[in-house]
């Protein structure tokens, strides 16, 4: 080492600049983590890109208008994923209206009100832990509380109840996050004018923290759509031939309906999945986009 | 149990003795630390006192006291009395958005909301239920600033595009707008240029005929040349806050009393 920068030094005793000894060695160090992490993000590209090619082959032939109006059949021509669809929208759809008003009133719970002592701190850390709870004990708990204890049977009300349970701490978690990014010195001007808490949160806090408190709202709601475990505890039914109906309807939803396809040994079958994954993954997509339209719309209403 | 304060104690009060704002035997901690303690002084009625001192001898802490901003500082603790108006507004029994909605503040460093320039200003009384033409109370606040010539064809823009003096201007339109009765000024100008320090002293010489202003400054040209009265803090030997000496600004800049206010402004202190 020492030897190395006395022959450097030497050799560049002419030049203006004096070179650092070892800037060949970093920057050959520089260059080989820049094509690890190209390599590790190829990767996960390639991966995907070959699961979704191998889902549209098989399920491509099969997508169609009927796949969408009929209901499930024992031939593989006439079966459609018509109520699952409409259960998965009914689940998802109250799932959302119970969870968010709950999950971001917790958040701004949290940040806003709660005093710092070690209730708060135990509060905080214990909904850290059940974002990480499997999703399948979610599934015993509503099947204890919502269709026994409540009596509310394996209707959607009880799936949708459920869902709501299992993503509740993720959107607490991230609209604490979004929450508590606002700079202080907003909420400081605000109280210098003599607002009230609830009025601090109201037209500053939870505008600025929108977008953040979106996002994280959507990646839960996505994780509830594709989500069967739970539901298959509280009884989503596997074979059903009628649209929901309300909120004590039986139900199915569209990963059980993948799920009852691809066990059955048919290879049409096998393919009907594969098309109704590919619905779903649409779906997803379609509400991705929603999800970033709002953000913008909301992003717009703060003049950062 | 709350306590109002009513306009017409407020009045009578104030004509007696002369000082809006009168502090006495404060001290502040921050959880188990005594930051400040036995500080003592009256804010006089329309003229400009000048809280001057280095850094960390709690001038900012006495100043957030007086609007109780430090009542949103976990482990913030006041003892003694701050009367504003003869009326104790330490105590638990009053409201503090009442006592900022009379006691307004602006900060360090400009913080417009993310709002347009209207929105900023008409914000603050909206919430605060004050009635009347929203429109010519905005342009009101904004010529009170020395803003509105600047700004008057651009009201619908995000505050934040302003610049940083022009921002600090909005933000002391913003206060004057609920039409508080002290104006608290945290080194107001500390982040901004040479010019825009100099419009903001201008703008303060001139809302000092309507308002009671009390001053945070690092600037001792900038407290010799706007405020009436200055308070020089320092730190004593266990680090706690005092004030050290408290009078007119001509006197005190031409004859300081005590040998640490003399280093601090003739620039001999650390």
């Amino acid at each position: 080492m020492s030897s190395q920068t006395t022959f450097r030094s030497r050799a560049m005793a002419t030049s203006p600049i004096e070179q650092p000894s070892n800037l060949t060695r970093r920057k050959a160090r520089a260059s080989l983590v820049q094509w690890l992490l190209f390599v590790v993000t190829a990767l996960a590209i390639v991966i995907l890109a070959a699961l979704l090619w191998d889902i549209s082959a098989s399920g491509a032939r099969w997508l169609s208008l009927d796949l969408l109006t009929n209901t499930s059949s024992r031939k593989p021509e006439n079966a459609g994923l018509r109520p699952a669809l409409l259960g998965t929208l009914w689940v998802i759809g109250l799932t959302a209206l119970f969870a968010f008003p709950v999950g971001v009133g917790a958040a701004v719970y949290l940040e806003e009100y709660a005093p710092n002592n070690r209730w708060t701190r135990l509060l905080k850390t214990n909904i850290s832990n059940l974002a990480g709870i499997p999703s399948i004990v979610y599934g015993l708990l509503g099947l204890g509380v919502f269709v026994s204890l409540f009596a509310l049977g394996r209707t959607v009300i009880s799936g949708a109840l459920t869902m709501a349970l299992l993503i509740l701490p993720v959107i607490i978690i991230a609209s604490q996050e979004a929450i508590r990014a606002v700079p202080p010195s907003l909420r400081q001007a605000a109280f210098a004018l003599g607002a009230t808490r609830w009025q601090v949160a109201r037209d500053h806090v939870i505008p600025a923290a929108m977008p953040g408190i979106l996002t994280g709202i959507i990646l839960s709601i996505s994780r509830a759509m594709g989500e069967t475990a739970p539901l298959l505890v509280v009884g989503a039914a596997a074979y059903v031939t009628f649209n929901p109906t309300g909120l004590t309807s039986k139900y199915t939803v569209l990963p059980m309906q993948i799920y009852e396809w691809a066990r059955r040994p048919q290879q049409d079958f096998q393919d009907l999945a594969a098309a109704a994954i590919i619905v779903l993954l649409l779906l997803l997509l379609m509400l991705n986009a929603t999800a970033i339209y709002l953000r913008q719309r909301f992003a717009r209403n703060v003049k950062w | 149990m709350s306590v109002t304060l009513d306009e017409s104690t407020i009045k009578s009060w104030t004509s007696d003795a002369g000082a809006v704002v009168s502090i006495h035997d404060l001290r502040v901690f921050y959880g188990n630390f005594l930051a400040v303690t036995g500080v003592t002084f009256d804010v006089p009625k329309h003229q400009i006192t000048a809280l001057i001192g280095p850094s960390g001898c709690g001038k900012s802490t006495v100043l957030r006291c007086i609007n109780r901003m430090n009542d949103l500082i976990p482990g913030a603790r006041v003892e003694g009395q701050i009367l504003y108006h003869g009326q104790d507004i330490c105590t638990s029994q009053v409201d503090p958005v009442e006592v900022r909605r009379r006691i307004g503040m602006v900060f360090q460093k400009p913080n417009p909301f993310p709002k347009s320039i209207y929105e900023n200003i008409a914000w603050g009384v909206k919430i605060n239920g004050i009635t009347g033409n929203m429109d010519e109370l905005v342009e009101r606040s904004l010529r009170q600033a020395a803003l509105w010539d600047e700004v008057k064809d651009k009201l619908q823009e995000s505050g934040l595009a302003l610049s940083g003096g022009q921002q600090q201007r909005l933000c002391i339109a913003r206060t004057l707008a609920i039409n508080p009765d002290v104006i608290l000024m945290d080194e107001p100008a500390s982040a901004l240029d040479p010019i825009s320090t100099l419009k903001i002293e201008d703008l303060m010489r001139e809302l000092e005929r309507q308002y009671t202003i009390v001053v945070v400054t690092h600037n001792m040209q900038q407290a010799a040349r706007v405020s009436d009265q200055t308070i020089f803090f320092s730190l004593d030997e266990h680090r706690h806050g005092v004030l050290i000496e408290a009078g007119r600004t001509r006197d005190m800049f031409t004859n300081p009393r005590d040998q640490r206010t003399e280093d601090y402004i003739t620039g001999r202190f650390g």
